[in-house]
């Protein structure tokens, strides 16, 4: 290629769409990396059963405490698929010590198996026990956010806290779990028995919950597990089959998955975008290896008068066309690098909290180097297979 | 055996309505070693001949044997070999390659054979242009030789794969006269020391001379093929084109 400024100009193209492919490809592999990583956090296996979603008069009734914890009483220890359940309540107010206050984003009622379903640890003291929760203790265990709200450095454990003017004593620190894909924090939180929720804080004597949340015992048992929780809740609360249930089991590796197959189409889709690119790189090539044909038909000329066959020129165009899209493909695979890196890192500093993996895939550097010597012998070859067989006479005469 | 046996050779170029008879019917011997000039006015034939035994071109009719092997039925890639390996082209424009140095030039008829190592292509190809009276030019572009050198170095690119034959087309058309001397004292010297068939084409008496058979082309027809110049001339003078 004789014209540096010509090829440098072909280059780029390649460049710009090997650069869009990789980073489009790392930006979708992080975001869908970044929902699993969410989901694993979210506990593992988890199932939701909710309360009130029976349709009366094609009217959903949302908020309607159709569950009882005598209900996740009945699934945890009917259900052989299940590894364990805790009822949940919800609570709100402005937690008090001594001279601080803060509101946490979730207070929860909760059972005593609830940090097995969640598939989270304590990092110090204990959690409550199926005796405090029968008496309705008034007890709490506290995530890190809340810890560093109201205590600072000061040991959290068996200091009593207030809400709404009703002491809990803290037992409990819960490890720090970071935030979830919307970017809440987890650890905002303050997980009390869902007996005193319901007595203390709601001063309600009904035995309602606002969901169950169940853990299947693997993976493969969740489809199990939902039909054998359906069941149970169908005959404890006298629903015949075919009828509306008054209740939804929700599955989250289906949520999971389904997010996957969106995250995925996303990043199908941003990777074709970028390919289109790529593929108007490609006939750039094509068109700059016509015209190189084109002048240089008196070399060519010259070449096969001492001997060049029709291979030989075939070879050296086309070569030519693959060394061209190479370097293309390699400084796109860079810059795609870089600029995903760097994508990542905005999307992080912009919205606080969320904390999005960079992912530097080496298997699709790898793929996308071979793509772009794919386009070169591709768009290269039409020229070339040109250029192979032009007449020598002809070729010599050309001016 | 003739190193070159023409057998009622054609070439006919179709340009749909009508027909060109660039040669009408050549059939000629050529042995290895002779010194052999082609003249004859301009469309006469001459290039077109050239062309043919050069393997460039493939007559529309008869038979080529280019030592013992008929060249006409041959494939292009086939005939691409042949020209690599026994055949030396120099053109009138010399065709070098631009931007390329006068040792890559040379190198490159060894870049199509197989089985030559890139130590053995930059020796022979020094080796060929010392030959030629440039080995302090080895790294020259063609941009910066004269006409004569340039020549030279094609002449070297022509020999450097030890052809059986040298073919030249107007070899000095773009050289001046003393150039030219230079020019076909080379010929004439591998022709004598090195015993190389030597093919010409010329319209200049001066370099035709030098050749020790002369063949005299008209409309396509051999009209003279004799070593006597003189009558080869009163040949080309006798009948004026009209
Ligand atoms: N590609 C072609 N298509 C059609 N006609 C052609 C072609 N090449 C040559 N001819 C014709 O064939 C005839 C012989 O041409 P050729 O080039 O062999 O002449 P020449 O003797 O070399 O002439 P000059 O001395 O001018 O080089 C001419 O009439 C020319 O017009
Ligand atoms: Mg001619």
């Amino acid at each position: 290629m004789k014209n540096k400024l010509r090829a440098g100009l072909t280059v780029l193209g390649v460049v710009i769409g090997i650069a869009a492919v990789t980073t489009m490809v790392s930006i979708g592999q992080s975001a869908s990396a970044l929902v699993q990583g969410q989901f694993a956090a979210l506990g593992t296996n988890v199932i939701v059963v909710l309360p009130g979603s029976q349709q009366r008069g094609g009217v959903r009734q949302a908020g309607i405490l159709t569950l009882t914890a005598a209900d996740a009483e009945a699934i945890g220890s009917e259900s052989r698929a299940i590894l364990a359940v805790s009822p949940i309540v919800g609570a709100q107010g402005q937690v008090v010590f001594g001279n601080a206050n803060w509101s946490p984003r979730d207070m929860q009622g909760v059972g005593a198996d609830y940090l097995t379903v969640r598939n989270w640890k304590l990092q110090a003291g204990g959690f409550f026990a199926r005796e405090e929760i029968n008496a309705g203790a008034q007890v709490c265990v506290i995530g890190n956010t809340i810890v560093a709200k109201l205590f600072q450095t000061a040991n959290p454990l068996n200091q009593v806290i207030r809400v709404k003017n009703i002491p809990f004593r803290v037992i409990g620190v819960l490890e720090k779990k970071g935030v979830n894909m919307v970017g809440d924090d987890q650890d905002n939180i303050v997980l009390m028995p869902f007996t005193t929720v319901r007595k203390r804080l709601q001063g309600s004597n009904f035995n309602n919950v606002n969901a169950i949340m169940v853990s299947a015992i693997s993976p493969k048992v969740m489809d199990t597990a939902s039909r054998e929780i359906e069941q149970i809740l169908y005959e404890r609360h006298g629903i015949a089959p075919g009828e509306k249930p008054d209740f939804s089991v929700q599955d989250t590796t289906e949520i999971a998955a389904t997010l996957g197959v969106i995250t995925g189409t996303l990043t199908m889709m941003l990777a074709t975008i970028a390919g289109i690119s790529l593929l108007v790189g490609g006939v750039g090539i094509m068109n700059i290896m016509l015209v190189s044909v084109t002048e240089r038909t008196r070399e060519i000329g010259i070449r096969m008068a001492i001997g060049a066959r029709g291979k030989d020129i075939l070879r050296q165009f086309l070569v030519e066309a693959i060394i061209l899209s190479s370097i293309g493909g390699f400084i796109g695979v860079v810059l795609g690098m870089a600029a995903s890196a760097g994508a990542t890192l905005l999307i992080n500093s912009f919205s606080s909290g969320t904390d999005w993996p960079i992912i530097v895939s080496l298997p699709a550097a790898a793929v996308a180097m071979l793509f772009a010597a794919a386009v070169g012998i591709f768009f290269g070859y039409y020229p070339a297979r040109r250029a192979s067989q032009l007449d020598p006479i002809e070729a010599l005469r050309y001016e | 055996m003739a190193l070159i046996e023409l057998r009622d050779v054609r070439r006919v170029y179709d340009l749909g309505e009508v027909e060109v008879h660039a040669l009408r019917s050549v059939t000629l011997n050529i042995e290895r070693g002779e010194y052999v000039a082609l003249i004859g006015p301009s469309g006469s034939g001459k290039s077109t001949l050239m062309n043919t035994l050069g393997c460039l071109d493939r007559p529309t009719h008869g038979s080529y044997l280019l030592d013992g092997e008929e060249i006409v039925t041959m494939s292009r890639d086939q005939r691409a070999g042949i020209r690599n390996r026994q055949l030396g082209f120099v053109f009138q424009n010399f065709n070098l390659l631009n931007r390329t140095s006068a040792v890559e030039n040379v190198e490159l008829p060894l870049l199509y054979s197989q089985g030559i190592s890139s130590r053995q292509r930059r020796q022979r190809a020094t080796e060929q242009l010392q030959k030629v009276g440039l080995g302090d030019r080895l790294y020259h572009h063609s941009s910066q030789l004269s006409g004569g050198q340039q020549q030279r170095v094609a002449i070297a690119r022509a020999l450097v794969n030890c052809p059986a034959i040298l073919m030249a087309d107007e070899p000095t058309g773009n050289l001046d006269s003393k150039t030219s001397r230079e020019v076909i004292g080379i010929f004439r010297e591998l022709n004598e020391t090195e015993g190389l068939t030597v093919i010409i084409v010329t319209h200049d008496p001066a370099v035709a001379r030098n050749a020790k058979r002369t063949i005299v082309l008209r409309d396509g027809e051999v009209v003279a093929d004799t070593h006597d110049f003189q009558r080869a001339l009163e040949i080309l003078n006798s009948e004026p084109v009209d």
